[in-house]
């Protein structure tokens, strides 16, 4: 239900941003007038980027949370570096005499059954988590623009096509069907090739997720496609693909910037959940997610600290990015504010 | 409105056919009905005669004709693991989710509603920025975490600190073994209700309120103001009523999510419902059951946007037009 339900709610939203005013941004042409005016007395000119980023910036909360989120990314790449202890360490006596000791100087995040640092292994499943959130933006993106791109410039078969396909994807129900993908690809050879359970669960993802995108695309092309500037461009002679790359995509930047954000933070927490649940991350590979399945069982017991960091961890990253998000949404878009 | 309807549900007919051969072509590319068997010791000799009983050696088409009869006939085959009926094993799993869901929606429908309205009325007022942030809060949140907490907070936490001799709430099931009582059966519900809640009420309450601050600008509702009707008439004859609308089906998409939709839920809490049902499946390689448990809940997928639809048509005359 929880991806279900989020995915429909940003998609909502995703569609209200679709249908703004977010056209005129990137549209070079700027019709200013040709008379002088007095040496000392012009208006700054100022591209769409340098209003964007001034809206963004007066978004104190979206400010904070992109720097949460860079700050989040640099630890786990640097996770190496700064991880106070080891992540796998040799399991001696002295390891395992630190074995469930609570949150403390020594062990900020306290330690787990065998002695294992929390934090370290914190910083080093958030590579897994945070890089999954990534690769399957990024991927989704590319094949949803590029889908999207078509489907709502030459429609017809192409744009009924895309409709029919993610209208199927709508009624089954999604945690089930990524479940059962999970557990029937996993050990498999895909296209020659034997994924990891984190490769999967990016290839699964990416596949759920394109398609989103792509309807968003979509939507602003069918829109952008009645335009002046682009009848313009085919009256003086432009091809199609030369319409589509140079004129229409520059004017979808904000959306597609908008949602494949939000699908960072919809990744991470579907992934986090399939791990939990065991059809993810298998260890010992650690995620946020199967860290939480490992230590369920310190619920309720005075090991529950174990419970708390690694969803703290997720609620953070998804937060942080969810708050970005509207941000952005809001700077591409200001009308769109209530 | 009667054309509208009919054309509507002779849509989703062929929604359902597609839906149903995609289901089964998927289910079979994932899941397979002899892997039991095949790690017993005559493998060689059973797994061919198994194969030929259940017509797997048949053309993918021929099989998914085969099923899609007895399905609609109401054949839906035993499960593989506890022998029983798949039909009736269902029908009994569906009553407790729709507990679930029953209770979960009027929670999260009052909460939701009550909320929306308020942040519409007094935008931009501290408690309306503090429900955003909430709201916020509830999307960002893991909901396998979210069940967690709520029962270390919730059980554990106040059973220490109050000296409690048994916790207020319950975690594992419907009802205790030898209770039936109506108190011991909303001790087990709550944090179930809760868990699913959380993300409805976040995500119903923005969509409620962002609908009411929509309808409170628009030309009738200055008329009403004009005429000196009084604020808290406007708001709520005039206002809520019809921002009601788009929320209704909203409500509709997410309640048919809801029935495939609680499977994290279902299994943090031992809740015997469908979530549980499809999970305990699939893990022991229940394909007799998966396929028919993903048909169950397409259906109610496709008949709740179905409603949506209609709902939208009978309480907005306006779309019937186009």
């Amino acid at each position: 239900m929880a991806i279900r339900n989020t995915e429909e709610l940003s998609g909502r939203s995703a569609a209200a941003v679709a249908s703004g005013a977010i056209a005129d941004l990137g549209d070079h042409h700027d019709p200013t007038t040709d008379f002088q005016l007095p040496p000392g007395s012009e208006p700054e000119a100022r591209s769409q980027w340098q209003l964007f980023w001034r809206r963004f910036f007066r978004h104190k909360v979206a400010v904070a949370a992109g720097l949460v989120l860079i700050a989040l990314y640099l630890a786990v790449i640097f996770a190496p570096q700064i991880a106070p202890y080891e992540l796998n360490p040799r399991l001696d006596a002295a390891t395992l005499l630190q074995a469930r000791h609570g949150p403390s100087g020594k062990h900020w995040m306290g330690t787990d059954e065998l002695g294992r640092d929390q934090m370290t292994r914190i910083l080093f499943a958030g590579r897994i988590s945070l890089m999954i959130g990534l690769i399957v933006a990024l991927v989704s993106t590319a094949l949803g623009t590029a889908v999207g791109a078509l489907a709502g410039f030459y429609g017809k078969w192409v744009d009924q096509m895309l409709m029919r396909v993610t209208d199927l994807f709508l009624v089954v129900p999604g945690l089930a069907v990524l479940m059962m993908a999970q557990k029937g690809l996993a050990g498999k050879q895909i296209l020659g090739h034997r994924f990891s359970s984190q490769g999967l669960i990016i290839l699964i993802l990416s596949f759920l997720y394109w398609q989103y995108i792509a309807r968003v695309v979509r939507g602003v092309f069918l829109s952008l496609k009645e335009r002046e500037f682009v009848e313009a461009a085919r009256a003086s002679g432009a091809s199609s693909f030369r319409i589509i790359t140079r004129h229409m995509l520059p004017n979808t930047i904000g959306p597609i910037a908008v949602n494949t954000t939000l699908v960072v933070g919809l990744a991470i927490l579907t992934e986090s959940t399939l791990s939990f649940l065991g059809f993810g991350v298998q260890p010992p590979t650690v995620s946020w997610g199967n860290m939480l399945a490992q230590s369920e069982g310190a619920v309720g017991t005075p090991q529950a600290y174990l419970v708390y960091f690694p969803g703290l961890a997720i609620l953070l990253t998804v937060l942080a990015v969810n708050f970005l998000g509207d941000g952005m949404r809001d700077a591409f878009d200001p009308q769109s504010h209530h | 409105m009667l054309t509208f309807i009919v054309r509507r549900l002779a849509y989703s007919i062929p929604v359902i056919i597609i839906a149903s051969a995609l289901v089964f072509g998927f289910t079979r590319a994932t899941t397979d009905p002899l892997a039991r068997l095949a790690q017993s010791r005559d493998a060689a000799e059973l797994l061919p005669r198994e194969r030929h009983r259940l017509g797997l050696d048949k053309p993918l088409v021929t099989q998914y004709t085969r099923w899609a009869k007895d399905f609609v006939r109401g054949d839906w085959g035993q499960s593989f693991i506890s022998r029983r009926d798949v039909k009736s094993e269902i029908r009994d799993k569906l009553g407790n989710t729709v507990q679930l869901i029953f209770w979960g929606i009027l929670f999260s429908a009052s909460i939701a509603i009550a909320v929306g309205v308020y942040s519409a009325a007094r935008q931009y007022s501290a408690l309306d920025y503090t429900f955003t942030g909430l709201s916020f809060l509830g999307l960002s949140m893991p909901v396998f975490w979210f069940a967690l907490m709520a029962i270390q907070f919730l059980i554990y936490e106040p059973t220490v600190l109050f000296h409690l001799k048994q916790p207020i709430f319950l975690s594992v099931g419907l009802h205790s073994a030898n209770d039936h009582s109506l108190v011991d059966y909303l001790r087990h519900l709550t944090l179930p209700v809760l868990t699913l809640s959380v993300q409805l009420v976040a995500g119903w309450s923005r969509y409620q309120r962002s609908s009411m601050l929509d309808v409170m600008s628009s030309d009738y509702i200055r008329t009403a103001k004009a005429k000196g009707v009084t604020r808290r008439k406007v708001l709520l004859k005039h206002g809520l009523r019809n921002a009601l609308i788009p929320l209704t089906t909203v409500m509709a998409i997410d309640i048919g999510a809801l029935f495939g939709g609680l499977i994290i839920t279902e299994h943090i809490f031992a809740w015997p419902g469908m979530g549980r049902l499809f999970f305990d499946a699939l893990l022991s390689g229940d394909t007799n059951m998966v396929l028919p448990w993903l048909m169950v809940t397409a259906v109610f997928i496709i008949g709740f946007n179905l409603l949506a639809d209609v709902l939208y048509g009978v309480l907005d005359p306006r779309i019937r037009l186009s």
